[in-house]
């Protein structure tokens, strides 16, 4: 958990009212017949040197909110401001343009390197597209210093990617990420396929680059211990939409949303004396095609109510953060 | 509890340039009858690979140049072709990280269970397809006899595993081998199968092998953990011994990275470096090139084996050294 280190009211990214739906088509003629609501009504902001933590299980739609806002994917609504402009208006030439201070990085950093380019190159290509350095020994001089500064030795710009481990692979996209002078990185399950050692020493280096550089990150991933060491607030999703929203402290400390409280219950716990802690969540998750009427958790929900089957909850105000739960409503004073 | 599976001194090597190079390094473990044996370790550990080498499915080029395996006394290494296929399946099952490619994509999951009881049990279709229905019921499979005529792009991750785990016990093996059971499910559907198979190893006394990294998997499940690191055991203890007073500088390691362990506001413990591949192995102790606490033996010299009263074993020159200081002292 982290303390909030933003600057009052100021905002890097706003997300709001982002839906992004994909066409099922099907038969000979290709007609539409229905919708995969991957993401419906997603809001969020991300303040400059903050990380917020959008996690979920599979098929939530986390991905794709980070690739509508990198205009990877089309969103049909909403709006996503950054550095004062709706992205989502952009034409291609600007969007291009923007993209220099937003960049991702992935979950297999094999398949977003490009085998048969020298990483020095790989580095420099966006330096390249966005003007940054006066010259080429000026821009391999970064290079150097980039690599330098993601813990890797600067002799060994020359080599292709297959000549690195894992661990140094996403150490190279994150070089790279950083060589055009990014303000926000969405990282896209990026540690989720490193073994717990090296995890750890790629967690700390995104933090010692965060205090460094006052980076914000958008921080996409199923893993919550992740989350509660990188993260200052975190929404959890289920099947497209944002079911809870706060600072981490209160998130792992007092969830309010019954998923919330599943998602959490269902982690293993390594503490000898806890063990059959990891409580198990009734069925799977429901197709985001057909999600369920009312309150899309109510078929796996403990505590469903009447109403929770029929009625969609909206997002409560809670005193820190939001829920989409019926419990969360406030009273009527008078009651 | 009496052993089921003993292995002592496991070698598989795969060839190179330089002559055979060993991926399992004189591995020697003991798994009891229903018991949950944990093995765990990192990418490149050698552990699925051990658990191939049991079941005598090494890919080629790769062998089992030496050791043992005996199962209830047999040497399976030892055994003619046609009879290592019957115990395979028949006494040691294995389940996989991927359901969805150990399932044939065209046939109906219950023809496929169907399929794997008839291989080993000369009957015929119709009671053949009432066992694989009451499996079904058994690892909790809602609708079973409607799922027995689905494919497996009908069913979830989940429900995938399930079918895997139903065809696993449909011999009722006396070892169950499950590498990283849950690695591709989520974390709510995780717990269930969890649940499912400590529930299935007590009713019916079903021995485990699991393979893992994830040791909140372990806490949940197993008896005992055996670690591994770069192709040789380093530790192996009770579970609870293991995770509350671990011994080995890469158990502890592996401990203090899991970032839930650390309190708010301080920084990751790392285990420096990265697991050196097979042919940059360290002639000392395989954990010297990144262990805080190397000194003058371990680049050089293999650390032995030291056994507790308790049976808990660690290969360490450290913990060799103070146990020597203690015991002067």
């Amino acid at each position: 958990m982290r303390k909030d280190a933003s600057r009052d009211g100021e905002t890097l990214l706003r997300v709001s009212g982002l839906q992004t739906w994909y066409p099922i088509r099907q038969g000979l003629m290709r007609r539409q017949t229905g919708w995969v609501q991957a993401v419906s009504d997603v809001s969020f902001e991300i303040a400059p040197g903050q990380t917020f933590a959008l996690v979920g299980e599979s098929g939530c739609g986390k991905t794709t909110v980070g690739r509508s806002i990198l205009r990877l994917e089309s969103a049909q609504k909403g709006e996503v401001f950054f550095e004062g402009r709706d992205l989502l208006k952009l034409d291609s030439n600007s969007m291009r343009a923007a993209r220099q201070h937003l960049q991702i990085i992935f979950q297999d950093p094999m398949a977003s390197l490009d085998p048969r380019m020298r990483i020095r190159d790989q580095i420099a290509e966006g330096m390249r597209s966005f003007g940054i350095g006066r010259n080429e020994s000026d821009r391999l001089a970064r290079v150097r210093a980039l690599l330098e500064r993601v813990q890797l030795d600067p002799d060994t710009l020359d080599r292709y990617p297959h000549e690195f481990s894992g661990g140094q692979r996403q150490r190279i996209c994150i070089a790279r990420a950083l060589a055009v002078e990014p303000r926000l990185i969405v990282c896209d399950e990026s540690v989720s396929a490193l073994d717990v050692s090296i995890q750890a020493q790629i967690l700390n280096l995104l933090r010692d680059l965060q205090e460094e550089l006052g980076l914000s990150y958008l921080f996409i991933t199923h893993d919550l211990s992740v989350v509660r060491y990188l993260a200052h607030q975190v929404a959890v999703m289920y099947l497209g939409k944002i079911v809870e929203q706060g600072p981490t402290e209160r998130i792992f400390d007092a969830p309010a949303h019954p998923y919330t409280k599943a998602l959490l219950a269902a982690i293993p716990s390594v503490d000898p004396e806890r063990r059959g802690g990891a409580l198990a969540v009734l069925g799977d998750v429901p197709s985001p095609s057909d999600p369920p009427a009312g309150c899309h958790f109510h078929t796996r929900c403990d505590v469903v109510m009447e109403r929770c089957r029929t009625q969609v909850p909206p997002l409560f105000e809670l005193e820190e953060g939001c829920s989409r739960c019926f419990l969360a409503e406030p009273t009527n004073p008078g009651d | 509890m009496s052993v089921l599976l003993q292995v002592k001194n496991l070698r598989t090597t795969f060839p190179s340039a330089s002559g055979p190079m060993p991926v399992v390094d004189d591995i020697s473990f003991d798994l009891a009858r229903g018991e949950v044996l944990a093995l765990v370790g990192e990418s490149g550990s050698g552990k699925s690979m051990t658990a191939l080498s049991i079941l005598r499915l090494v890919p080629k080029p790769g062998k089992v140049s030496s050791g043992s395996v005996l199962l209830a006394g047999e040497d399976l290494l030892r055994l003619p072709v046609t009879e290592m296929r019957r115990v395979r399946g028949a006494r040691i099952a294995m389940i996989f990280q991927e359901p969805m490619t150990s399932l044939n994509p065209v046939v109906a999951v219950g023809a496929q269970v169907m399929e794997a009881i008839q291989l080993h049990d000369p009957i015929n279709k119709v009671d053949a397809r009432s066992r694989a229905r009451a499996l079904f019921a058994e690892v909790g499979i809602p609708d079973p006899e409607a799922r027995l005529d689905a494919y497996p792009h009908h069913l979830s991750g989940g429900l995938k595993q399930r079918v895997m785990i139903a065809m696993a016990l449909s011999m009722r093996p006396e070892i169950l081998i499950a590498d990283e059971p849950t690695t591709a499910l989520d974390v709510t559907v995780q717990a269930q199968i969890l649940t499912l198979l400590r529930n299935l190893q007590r009713e019916r006394g079903t021995a485990i092998l699991l393979i893992t990294h994830d040791l909140g998997i372990v806490n949940e499940l197993a008896d005992r953990v055996a670690v591994m690191y770069a192709g040789r055991l380093v530790e192996v203890a009770e579970r609870k011994a293991l995770l509350s007073n671990p011994l080995h500088p890469y158990t502890q390691g592996l401990l203090k990275s899991i970032p839930s362990r650390t309190p708010a506001g301080e920084r990751l413990p790392e285990i420096p470096g990265v697991v050196p591949s097979p042919d940059q192995w360290p002639t000392g102790c395989r954990f010297s090139t990144r262990c805080p606490l190397c000194f003058e033996p371990c680049e050089t010299i293999q650390p032995e084996e030291i056994e507790d009263s308790a049976g808990r074993r660690v290969w360490c020159h450290e913990v060799e050294r103070s146990m020597d200081a203690e015991s002067s002292s």
